[in-house]
């Protein structure tokens, strides 16, 4: 059983962004890049899967400016087998990132393709669920549990009223959430491995696929700063506020 | 360049995708693993088992060592070396790292000298952290001076007994092993032997010290040899040439703490920084006083000259050709460099930084084991006097 693992370079989670002078986007020179907290839980859940006995190739993927193959390594670090960079310097949104998926599962042929719910750059969450409705393939999103059984993934979802627990038939789509699951740390020789590892490159246009931005970025700017709280007195005092000042109830 | 921890850091032209990933994960589980507890620990006055295991299931422990014992040395230089020690040194808890890499100087001796079955024995438990060694070289009445040692070893048939005492000897009180530097001809470097003790011989003894300035976690110990009988087979290297043996693991030594002192100095200033951008006297920050911004302005220019230099002896390594008298004078402008931003932070942090539980308190009590451990800073510049041809 083969698993695709989408992943994306993004600004890493420790990081403070802030926005650039002039306000045209978040001001990412010089940061420290990483690979998106969300696909590394779908990178480790392959893995996982894989030494369970279920799984036996992880591809990773990305689509990116060249320097995603740094991401790229450390899927592979962690345990990928191969891994493949569509290379372009434009801005990919979530509809080009899935159209692209899509071209690839046609000569790839995924059993599963596990991605993160979302990167912690756009917060987007759409890739997962546009990739389902361009496959037409089962999806299951929000994955906080994830077996395979009988040729069926059977997935534990987060929802808002609690878990549910949805069993697609293959190939599937899933997206995985933050409980799915706590990724291990690379080794050192898997680390120096990873580096031998096969990492092709090709380009959207090779998969016919048009990457423009359908989208136009008119303005990065901070949220307006908190203002300091203060402490009530008691819970009158503190009903009477929220009525009367926040107005935030009647 | 900024004044954080990673942005104060001087670029590196020999780095590459791969020694960035090392530290990206190295850090992380510093992060989650460590750097939580390692303040308690400290106080505690030791480090969880459990510590070694996962060190050396990511490859900590067996960094640069040889495939054949557990290690990984293909493709690995000297600036995966350093990123340990930085990263390790960013945990700023000194006794964390003094004793968990403390096989860094009793294991390359071996590997260097020892029979193939000796090593075969020690070298792989080591490097998975299921047992320890430690290196037994300074005495009661001999440290620096390394050639007055006095603990004997008389040949008896084909074993050596030992009688002496080792003292100030880091992990001492866990060693499986003792690197040990004994005395088996006449006085002077030439009758100095190196030895593999085994700490569960009968007369080996050992006490604790464990009232030290810093490196609280680590244990620190004095050892007792008592009519110790050691197989001769346990002999690193040729009789009488253990002078040398003992010698040959310094230079890297003093690299890792010189990596490890710059390291803590950044850390010195990344806290002095953004307490001195928070903390409002006199109707303005820390940071706007020019008292204080003179001081944070001189600890970045010492730790630039530092890193600089750490980068240019690194660099000669890395090619190959290690200069003892630049390790050297390295060491003591790390330790310099060091003491100074430690000094200077805590004059910046005050009251807070005097309490235990900050940063800079403890690498603060870490600057005098750093200045004289691995050669202190006076034997360091007469070294490098005496290398020079002065």
């Amino acid at each position: 059983m083969k698993v695709l693992v989408p992943i994306k370079r993004v600004v890493d989670y420790n990081v403070k962004v802030r926005p650039k002078s002039d306000g045209s986007d978040a001001d990412l020179a010089n940061l420290k890049m990483s690979i998106n907290p969300f696909c590394e839980i779908a990178v480790e859940e392959a893995v996982r899967l894989r030494e369970k006995g279920a799984v036996t190739e992880i591809v990773a993927v990305s689509i990116g400016m060249q320097q995603s193959q740094e991401q790229l390594r450390t899927a592979l670090a962690l345990g990928a087998d191969r891994a493949i960079l569509i290379s372009t310097d434009l801005a990919v949104e979530p509809l080009a990132i899935a159209k692209c998926l899509k071209a690839l599962m046609d000569s790839e042929k995924p059993d599963i393709v596990l991605l993160g719910k979302q990167a912690i750059d756009g917060d987007n969450n759409q890739t997962g669920q546009m990739l389902g409705a361009f496959t037409g393939y089962a999806q299951g999103t929000f994955a906080s549990e994830l077996t395979l059984e009988d040729g069926r993934a059977v997935v534990k979802r987060e929802v808002d009223g609690g878990l549910q627990t949805v069993s697609l038939e293959l190939p599937a789509i899933v997206t995985s959430d933050l409980r799915l699951n706590e990724p291990r740390y690379a080794s050192l020789p898997n680390i120096m491995k990873a580096k031998r590892k096969p990492l092709d490159t090709m380009t959207p246009e090779e998969l016919g696929v048009d990457v423009s931005p359908r989208t136009q970025l008119i303005n990065v700017r901070l949220p307006a700063e908190r203002v300091a709280g203060i402490i009530v007195e008691d819970v009158a005092t503190l009903v009477d506020k929220l009525k009367n000042e926040a107005k935030v109830i009647s | 360049m900024g004044l954080d921890f990673d942005s104060a850091r001087l670029p590196n032209p020999y780095l590459t995708a791969e020694h960035e990933e090392w530290r990206t994960h190295i850090r992380r589980f510093f992060d989650r693993e460590v750097i939580p507890f390692a303040d308690d620990w400290d106080e505690a006055g030791m480090i969880p088992e459990a510590l070694w295991l996962k060190s050396a299931a990511i490859g900590i422990l067996g960094l640069g060592y040889p495939e054949e014992y557990g290690g990984v040395q293909e493709g690995i230089d000297i600036w995966h070396k350093n990123i340990l020690n930085e990263e390790l040194a960013r945990i700023a808890v000194g006794g964390v790292s003094a004793t968990l890499m403390v096989h860094g100087i009793a294991l390359p001796p071996l590997i260097k000298y020892a029979s193939e079955a000796i090593s075969q024995t020690v070298v792989p438990p080591v490097l998975a952290g299921e047992k320890r060694i430690s290196l037994a070289v300074t005495e009661p009445e001999a440290g620096s001076d390394v050639a007055q040692l006095q603990t004997k070893a008389r040949q008896e048939g084909d074993h050596y007994v030992v009688n002496g005492s080792k003292t100030y000897i880091t992990g001492g009180m866990n060693a499986n092993w003792f690197t040990t530097a004994v005395r088996t001809a006449d006085a002077g470097a030439s009758g100095v032997s190196a030895l593999l003790i085994p700490a569960d011989l009968p007369g080996v003894s050992r006490t604790s010290l464990n009232r030290k300035q810093g490196w609280w976690c680590s244990d620190t110990a004095t050892i007792y040899f008592d009519n110790v009988r050691v197989p001769k087979a346990n002999l690193v290297g040729e009789e009488n040439c253990g002078f040398r043996v003992i010698m040959s693991n310094f230079n890297s030594e003093r690299l890792a703490m010189s990596a490890a002192m710059e390291s803590s100095a950044r850390v010195c200033l990344e806290d002095a920084v953004a307490w001195a951008r928070n903390r409002k006297t006199f109707g303005k920050r820390l940071a706007d006083h020019q008292v204080i911004r003179h001081k944070i302005a001189e600890m970045k220019q010492r730790i630039n000259a530092t890193h600089a230099y750490l980068q240019v002896v690194s660099a000669e390594i890395f090619e190959g050709r290690e200069s003892a008298a630049d390790i050297a004078l390295l060491k003591v402008q790390c330790s310099q460099t060091m003491e100074y931003c430690a000094r200077e932070a805590m004059q910046i942090l005050g009251g807070i930084g005097y309490m235990r539980g900050s940063r800079i308190e403890r690498i603060y009590r870490e600057v005098r084991v750093n200045a004289i451990g691995g050669g202190s800073e006076e034997i360091m510049r007469d070294l490098a006097a005496r290398q020079l041809g002065l």
